[in-house]
């Protein structure tokens, strides 16, 4: 194995740019890796290894000739398999959408492939991105590198594997409810959500529209600054993206410090009904925060208690309304009932085949939600709580300048233990969820093993709109002191992979 | 689909009072459609004038077309209506092949106007007040082309075909609250209501406004309910009436359908119908079972649409004179009687003559040409007066010509038709062909003195004021002239000479 | 207690365009009632004059200049499709004979 995986990305942008390696020596580092771990993690769904070289040798090529390149160019990606690419199949993990190849590339890759970005794949995820565990994936689980027989976190368990697993160093993920943390905070990896807005989403195979944002997965909040610095910017095919840019995450993951800052310890967030290890490693990392100068305060968000009820009145009525389309007509499936059926009766068991269990119960729910009669109670409703929980956020912001609680309330659970029970499923995003019914940035940092299972558990930084600067200050800053306190990188513990036959 | 039994006309509305609601799409002529840069011209090659966003491919998005926005202003400050301070888009869910998301993106609670009035003037004079509800954005779906079974209609069709150029085209939707009290002059005051609704947007140049091209499009609500009742009665939506007179025809249809059902003691199904214009008779549309379930929800992709008073204010600032505002003015300047203006309004010519008089002509001889000798002509070439070649600014050189005494009317027809040829303009064409009238008082005098010479009784009879006795020596000295003379001047000359002698 | 019945669940299920067989409504029907039991506290949560947020971020006046774009090829539309004919796709009938 390569020694070359093992380096964050930051480090091999440095080789490259200093002639010391070339592009396609680390693309293909990857791709040896990706040959040899793939089948035991699944996490990628589908490899472009001719399309990742040939952009990795052109690099190569232009670095030689001393063209100026962009920052990152000759660096792998992988992305999830919910942005569309012109030259491999996107199937956002359904059946609906197996072998269907888009018309058009995602905005996000677009700036990939302009930043000479060689794209190693697809990674896989819980089918249109509903799931915390990738087991709702068409396509099979993705499985968690420390433990192959725990989830990798969901819906971007392919991802957050991918990175962890060194089948790639950094990974385009998008974060609905914290499909880009959680999978982070149970990978040992750093996920980031971005300002809603921040990033376009245009391309991106929509979940909840309101809700769903791009963002970078890495293993190093540097890199993941990097990242956000490309993807990130207005783009005018979105009509929620900023106007305005955000400035330099790059910069501000150099200047970390948290020195005179305040930082807000979200009650509800905390304590009864988190794994009393996850807790202990975050008690540890507020007392790294106190010792480094920042000071701690505790802020009241007492909505958080409807946060969820409201999330999943919010995300699936939009589902519903966002997957119509999936009806055999313009792509996809279709499914062809026996006899001479209506083309209502055609959607109607497409449909059926295509969608799985879990995409057609929130379907269903959304449309429940969302009907004559019922839109008060619950989707008005919902998008009440969201303004009580924005205001909520508003005054703890008052007091504090990041807030930070555990990403998740456990480490990685096994495979199977909460397919069968929705509610105990949807309660893994307790933590993740306000900073996407708010649109406000949020991080999920390695913050140690927890004791009972020497599982990683993560620590989320949550910051006010538009500051997503604050995350990557703080973020850093945290990050260097943990590494000062191990010895070395939280992904360093990992035990190595048991590749599978 | 047999004929429904009708009720008398005029013996339905002694019984019952009608109430109409009219809803009337207008499509934009802007150069893109609503939400994405395609082409808005649908009559190119299917499926050419489409793109992610309009044939709604996974992970697209839509943006607001600025130019269909305020063209939707512009419409609704010509109707009398507010412009909305916070307008927004929602999702009007439904699945239809036609339509690409499988919902339509529209406006519901808040559209971008609301509250107008009209004033219609039906063609006997009396004016009806019509109360706008509403004027809201939205955008077309795609053509369905039936296959199979007869003469393409949906009902026993084998297959369907679906091109999308259409798909995505701006509609401005108009609704009238309910109107009462035109009574017998219901179905006059729908067609006119919609004429007018085509003079305002044709005026404002936001649309083409051509019914025969589905420019504009009209579904007409009617109810009946018993003289003196208080609550409205069921309602039926008639679509696909495209022409004035199909609007007229469809609306006395119904009055006298539902006359009929009611009287009998049954009661009327709320439902969609459908004209059909070549049997005169409308048929019960399929009982859509999404009907009542639209599931409108505010459109997360897109943000809310705020005019700003500058903008509503500049809007108004370009508005052309209101068509209702205009024919009054006109009606007061031309001193026409008001048979003559009705006319002249109903043959559609206000524009031609209020151009003809602009050039120099005078009102009373503008309109004779055009409701005259040039609407003759269309009318034998079936020909629409706008696609003759003939121009204002002809006309009035013809009007001016005859005014001036240098050709009389029958010339003038000549003269016409050469113009209508394209011989060139009417004074080359008098010129080119001699057929200036004789104007040398010598060569008449000398004409009418042979004349004499044949019928010496004339003076005589003159002289005893007889005077249709001069038909004959008139009509001799014109045909010497060959036409080219002035009757008037011939007959003046003609007393003169009697009464010297 | 919820109102989620199986009939309900096969309205739904037919206005979201999904088959459902007799036993999926029942046992959706189940799962929904529990879930929806959960999330109906929405309701207890807002009391007096809130304003609904359907966009985290505050923006208004986004707008598109009304210039022509490059379309797709008529291939390149159809690409995808199960089936086409004529240039355009196509679709079952719409209607049952009747
Ligand atoms: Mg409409
Ligand atoms: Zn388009």
């Amino acid at each position: 194995m390569s020694e070359l995986i093992k380096k964050n990305a930051s480090e091999l942008v440095s080789l490259m740019a200093s002639g010391e390696v070339s592009s396609v020596e680390v693309t293909q580092a990857h791709l040896d890796r990706i040959a040899a771990v793939n089948g035991t993690l699944n996490s990628y769904l589908h490899v472009t290894a001719d399309a990742a070289l040939k952009v990795a040798s052109d690099v190569d090529r232009r670095r030689a000739a001393g063209e100026s390149l962009p920052k990152l160019a000759g660096l792998p990606i992988a992305v999830k398999d919910n942005l569309t690419t012109t030259d491999a199949p996107t199937t956002a993990g359904s059946k609906i959408l197996e072998g269907w190849v888009p018309q058009y590339d995602a905005t996000v890759v677009t700036k990939l492939r302009n930043e000479l970005m060689p794209i190693l794949g697809k990674t896989n995820l819980d089918e249109f991105a509903m799931g915390s565990s990738t087991e709702f994936s068409a396509y099979g689980p993705s499985r968690n590198p420390w433990d192959t027989d725990r989830i990798p976190g969901g819906s971007g368990g392919g991802s957050s594997s991918a990175v962890a697993g060194f089948t790639a160093p950094l990974a385009i993920g998008s974060d609905t409810g914290g499909s880009i943390r959680f999978p982070g905070a149970v990978t040992g990896t750093v996920g980031t959500k971005p300002t809603y807005g921040a990033v376009s989403r245009y391309g991106l195979i929509a979940l909840a529209s309101s809700l769903d944002q791009i963002g970078p997965v890495s293993r190093n909040v540097l890199d993941a600054a990097l990242l956000q610095d490309v993807i990130a910017g207005h783009d005018p095919h979105d009509s929620t993206s900023l106007p305005e840019s955000l400035g330099s995450m790059a910069e501000a993951a150099a200047n970390r410090s948290v020195a005179g800052m305040r930082i807000g310890v979200i009650k509800q967030l905390t304590g009864a009904g988190f794994q009393p290890g996850v807790q202990a490693r975050f008690d540890d990392s507020l007392a790294l925060l106190a010792k480094n100068g920042a000071e701690i305060v505790e802020v009241d968000c007492p909505s958080f208690e409807y946060a969820i009820a409201a999330y999943y009145l919010i995300l699936p009525a939009e589902a519903s309304s966002n997957l119509a389309k999936f009806d055999s007509v313009r792509f996809g499936l279709r499914v062809t009932p026996e006899g001479n059926p209506t083309i209502e009766r055609v959607m109607a068991a497409t449909r059926e085949a295509g969608f799985g269990p879990e995409v057609k119960r929130r379907i269903i729910l959304g449309t429940y939600a969302l009907s004559s009669g019922y839109y008060d109670a619950y989707y008005g409703s919902a998008q009440k709580v969201r303004t009580l929980i924005q205001r909520d956020l508003a005054a703890a912001f008052a007091k504090a300048d990041v807030l930070v609680s555990p990403t998740a309330p456990t480490t990685a659970f096994k495979f199977g233990e909460k397919i069968d029970d929705p509610l105990a499923m949807y309660l893994n995003d307790i933590a993740t969820i306000p900073a996407n019914l708010a649109g406000i940035p949020g991080m999920s940092i390695p913050n140690g093993l927890a004791d009972e299972d020497g599982l990683p558990s993560g620590l989320q930084i949550l910051a006010p709109a538009r500051e997503d600067a604050r995350l990557y200050k703080v973020g850093a800053a945290l990050e260097a002191w943990h590494e000062e306190v191990w010895g070395k990188r939280m992904i360093d513990f990992a035990p190595e992979l048991k590749v599978g036959a | 689909m047999a004929k429904a039994e009708l009720m008398n006309y005029e013996q339905a509305l002694e019984q019952f009072e009608v109430v109409i609601g009219l809803e009337v799409h207008v499509e934009l002529n802007t150069k893109t459609k609503m939400f994405c840069g395609c082409r808005n011209d649908f009559g190119d090659e299917p499926n050419t004038n489409v793109c992610p966003i309009c044939i709604g491919l996974p992970g697209s998005l839509p943006a607001v077309n600025r130019r269909a926005v305020e063209s939707s202003i512009a419409i609704g400050l010509s109707l009398g209506c507010s412009i909305a301070p916070n307008g927004r888009f929602s999702r009007k869910n439904y699945f239809y092949p036609d339509l690409a998301k499988n919902f339509q993106t529209s406006q519901y609670d808040e559209p971008i106007a609301f509250e107008g009035t009209i004033d219609i003037e039906v063609p006997s004079g009396n004016v009806f007040t019509v109360a706008i509800e509403r004027a809201h954005m939205e955008e077309d779906a795609g053509k369905l082309t039936h296959v199979g079974g007869n003469t393409g209609r949906i009902h026993g069709a084998e297959y369907s075909l679906v091109d999308y150029n259409r798909a995505g085209v701006p509609l401005v939707e108009i609704v009238t609250k309910p109107v009462l009290g035109a009574g017998a002059e219901a179905p006059e005051l729908a067609a006119a209501y919609v004429r007018s609704i085509r003079e305002i947007v044709k005026a404002l140049g936001v649309s083409e406004a051509r019914m025969e091209r589905g420019n504009v499009r009209c579904d007409a609500n009617v109810s009946l309910r018993r003289h003196g009742a208080e609550k409205l009665g069921t309602r039926t939506e008639t679509k696909n009436v495209n022409s004035l007179r199909s609007i007229e025809r469809a609306v006395r249809y119904e009055i006298q359908r539902q006359a009929h059902i009611l009287a009998g003691g049954g009661s009327i199904t709320q439902e969609t119908r459908h004209w059909h214009e070549d049997r005169g008779i409308t048929s019960s549309g399929r009982p859509k079972s999404d009907a009542d379930d639209y599931r409108y929800f505010p459109e997360p992709d897109l943000v809310p649409v705020q005019p700003s008073h500058e903008l509503i204010e500049s809007i108004r600032a370009t508005l052309p004179e209101n068509p209702a505002d205009r024919r009054k003015r006109l009606a007061g300047e031309w001193g026409f009687s008001e048979l003559e203006f009705r006319d002249v309004v109903n043959s559609g010519l206000l524009d031609q003559i209020e151009e003809t008089v602009a050039a120099g002509a005078k009102p009373q001889a503008a309109r004779k040409w055009w409701t005259g000798e040039v609407a003759r002509v269309a009318n034998s070439e079936e020909k629409d007066v706008a696609d003759l070649n003939v121009t204002p600014a002809q006309i009035a050189e013809l009007a001016s010509l005859v005014e001036a005494g240098k050709i009389n009317d029958r010339i003038g027809r000549e003269v016409l038709a050469a113009v209508l040829a394209g011989e060139g303009s009417p004074a080359e064409i008098v010129s080119a062909k001699g057929l200036e009238v004789v104007s040398d008082d010598g060569a008449l005098l000398a004409a009418i003195d042979e004349a004499l010479a044949t019928q010496p009784d004339v003076i005589d009879a003159i002289r005893e004021g007889r005077m249709q006795a001069a038909g004959a020596v008139i009509g001799a000295v014109m045909k010497a002239m060959k036409g080219q003379a002035d009757a008037a001047r011939v007959r003046e000359l003609l007393i003169e000479r009697a009464n010297a002698q | 207690m919820s109102e989620l019945t199986p009939d309900l669940v096969r309205h739904l299920a037919s206005l979201a365009r999904i088959q459902v067989t007799d036993d999926e409504a029942e046992r959706l029907a189940a799962q929904l009632a529990v879930i929806v039991d959960s999330v109906a506290t929405v309701n207890k949560a807002v009391e007096g004059d809130v304003p609904a947020t359907s966009h985290p971020i505050p923006m208004a006046n986004v707008f598109r200049e009304d210039i022509v774009e490059p379309s797709l090829t008529q291939e390149q539309a159809l690409s995808g499709a199960a089936d086409s004919d004529q240039g355009r796709f196509r679709v079952a009938a719409i209607l049952d004979e009747e």
